[in-house]
């Protein structure tokens, strides 16, 4: 038997008596689990907010054809929705009907449909391609020289501050979890010290009947290793559960914008996998301390 | 070197070692002596004289300040700290204080070298009943440490520092919590032990547990220093006795 490779068996781990959820280790773990997997969702649900924004609106223009005689506004829509369809890198052209224009302003003039007399613009909704969407100049120039009314709105330019805001949030959810991942790690660092020094009189036995360090600190990180497995559980169903309210609720408000801040399957498959990194880096961290704190004794 | 026993078959070999904790006076002074080989030695002195410091330099649980000192033929001053763990599994240590994994039974005491060095559940099941048999223990094998008697548990500890049969045993006052009859019984482990090839270092006050033991040597330290190494080294007890 080669020196130092054995691993310890049930009798040893008895070495270490203390109950599995006897310290505060599994239920701080739990916690800071919890409040990564919170962090995680946020992050990838802004992710994915943004990209739903990008990729339903993000390369989307708004035409309006703002003249005040009904004939020469209906005559450019024709002639500007005809001119569109034929631009390469136009994806989709769809213009906003009578019945849908009355709904969208009837927060503002109220019930009982638009006056035949006021001269609401005609609104025609263009989806380019990325490359088409880089060439909106050119696209602007086709348009107003064919409907000298045409007014082109650029949804990105208004989308940008929200743009801005889903991206700060990002970065406020990872700076979240990289604080975790810190807390997480000193909290096993002083765990690992302080099951060090509990058990300091045995660990000198082991030592001088010829244990090595790796022997020693297998039981400790496996030790550590079942606590950050049991707070890694515990806390993935609590926060999973919270996330599910919230999914509730925010399907509830049937907004467009919150609504597409969803969890998709490998979201999920990702948020499984932080409790899992949880515990290889409390495993890690705890051999790593206990060896550099046996590597001290003689 | 003058003073200083260097035999061929000599399994401990000190040579000017001095040992000082932090930065008091030296504890251990210029102490050049070796052990051979099978050989059988108490180590005898006054309170202080600096017993335990010598033992723990013999069982690895320190390294000197100075000199050299050379285990199994090796300098295990300068050895790297990595190969110390090998080497420990082939000494036994009965501590003054016994130091039994109070959490652990008697058994679970008793099999930990074992464990330590690799031997399977299935394989220390006979050897670790026979050992606690031996020590007077059979029918306490599952007590934990807290619940045994002070000669219980010197008899536990002197089971587990024999059980992994160590090429060097060293026992600090191995006999200071038993009857002398048990006294007697473990001295004759011991002496068994040794008749086998385990070279037997044990300090003590007992001048009749040395008589007992007709081939022995004796060290005596006063003062963190040897009295007269070589002259005791040479010398049976029996002859100084005379």
């Amino acid at each position: 038997m080669k020196a130092g490779v054995r691993k310890f068996g049930a009798a040893d781990r008895r070495l270490l008596p203390e109950g599995r959820l006897a310290g505060p280790m599994p239920w701080v773990m739990a916690i800071m689990m919890f409040l990564t997997l919170l962090s995680a969702a946020a992050g990838l649900g802004l992710r994915q907010a943004a990209r739903s924004l990008d990729a339903d609106i993000g390369n989307r223009i708004t035409i309006q054809i703002v003249e005040a005689n009904p004939d020469f506004r209906e005559a450019q829509a024709k002639i500007a929705v005809s001119e569109l369809h034929q631009l390469a890198g136009v994806k989709g052209v769809r213009r906003i009907e009578a019945e849908e224009m009355t709904d969208l302003l009837e927060p503002w003039l109220g019930q009982g449909g638009l006056a035949r007399d006021l001269p609401v613009p005609v609104m025609i909704d263009v989806d380019l391609t990325p490359a088409a969407y880089q060439r909106l100049d050119a696209i602007r120039t086709t348009v107003t020289d064919v409907a000298p009314s045409a007014r082109i709105d650029d949804n990105a330019q208004w989308l940008a501050p929200l743009a801005k805001l889903i991206d700060a949030l990002k970065w406020l959810a990872t700076g979240l979890i990289v604080l975790m991942v810190g807390a997480t790690t000193a909290t096993v660092v002083l765990a690992a010290r302080a099951a060090l020094d509990t058990h300091r009189g045995t660990i000198e036995v082991m030592h001088l009947m010829g244990s090595t360090d790796v022997q020693v600190a297998r039981l400790f990180q496996r030790r550590i290793a079942l606590d950050a497995l049991f707070g890694g559980a515990l806390g993935f169903i609590v926060a999973a559960i919270v996330l599910m309210i919230i999914a509730h609720r925010v399907g509830a408000l049937g907004s467009e914008l919150l609504g597409s801040a969803g969890l998709p399957l490998v979201n999920w498959l990702i948020l499984l996998a932080v409790p899992a990194a949880g515990v290889l880096l409390a495993t890690l961290v705890a051999r790593l301390t206990i060896l550099r704190a046996l590597g001290r004794l003689l | 070197m003058e003073g200083c026993l260097v035999a061929s078959g000599s399994i401990v070999q000190f040579e000017n070692v001095g040992l000082r904790y932090g930065t008091g006076a030296e504890t251990l002074s210029d102490l050049s002596f070796s052990l051979r080989e099978g050989g059988f030695y108490f180590l005898t002195g006054p309170s202080g004289a600096g017993k335990t410091s010598l033992l723990k330099l013999l069982y690895l649980a320190q390294r000197p300040s100075r000199g050299l000192i050379r285990l199994f033929g090796e300098d295990i001053v300068t050895m790297p700290r990595k190969r110390l763990p090998g080497f420990r599994r082939r000494i036994g240590v009965v501590f003054q204080d016994f130091r039994l994994v109070r959490h652990l039974s008697a058994f679970d005491n008793v099999a930990l070298p074992l464990r330590v060095a690799g031997v399977e559940d299935r394989d220390l099941e006979t050897p670790v009943r026979e050992m606690l048999s031996w020590v007077g223990l059979g029918d306490r094998s599952t007590a934990r440490p807290a619940t045994l008697s002070g000669g219980e548990q010197q008899r536990v500890a002197i089971a587990r520092a024999v059980i992994g049969r160590p090429e060097l045993l060293v026992a600090d006052e191995p006999t200071g919590n038993v009857d002398p009859e048990m006294a007697k019984r473990l001295l004759h482990l011991f002496d068994s032990l040794n008749k086998l090839g385990t070279t037997v270092v044990v300090a003590t006050h007992d001048i009749h547990l040395i008589s007992r033991i007709a081939r022995s040597e004796m060290l005596r330290l006063d003062r963190g220093q040897l009295s007269d190494p070589t002259g005791a080294l040479r010398n049976p007890p029996r002859m100084r006795t005379e």
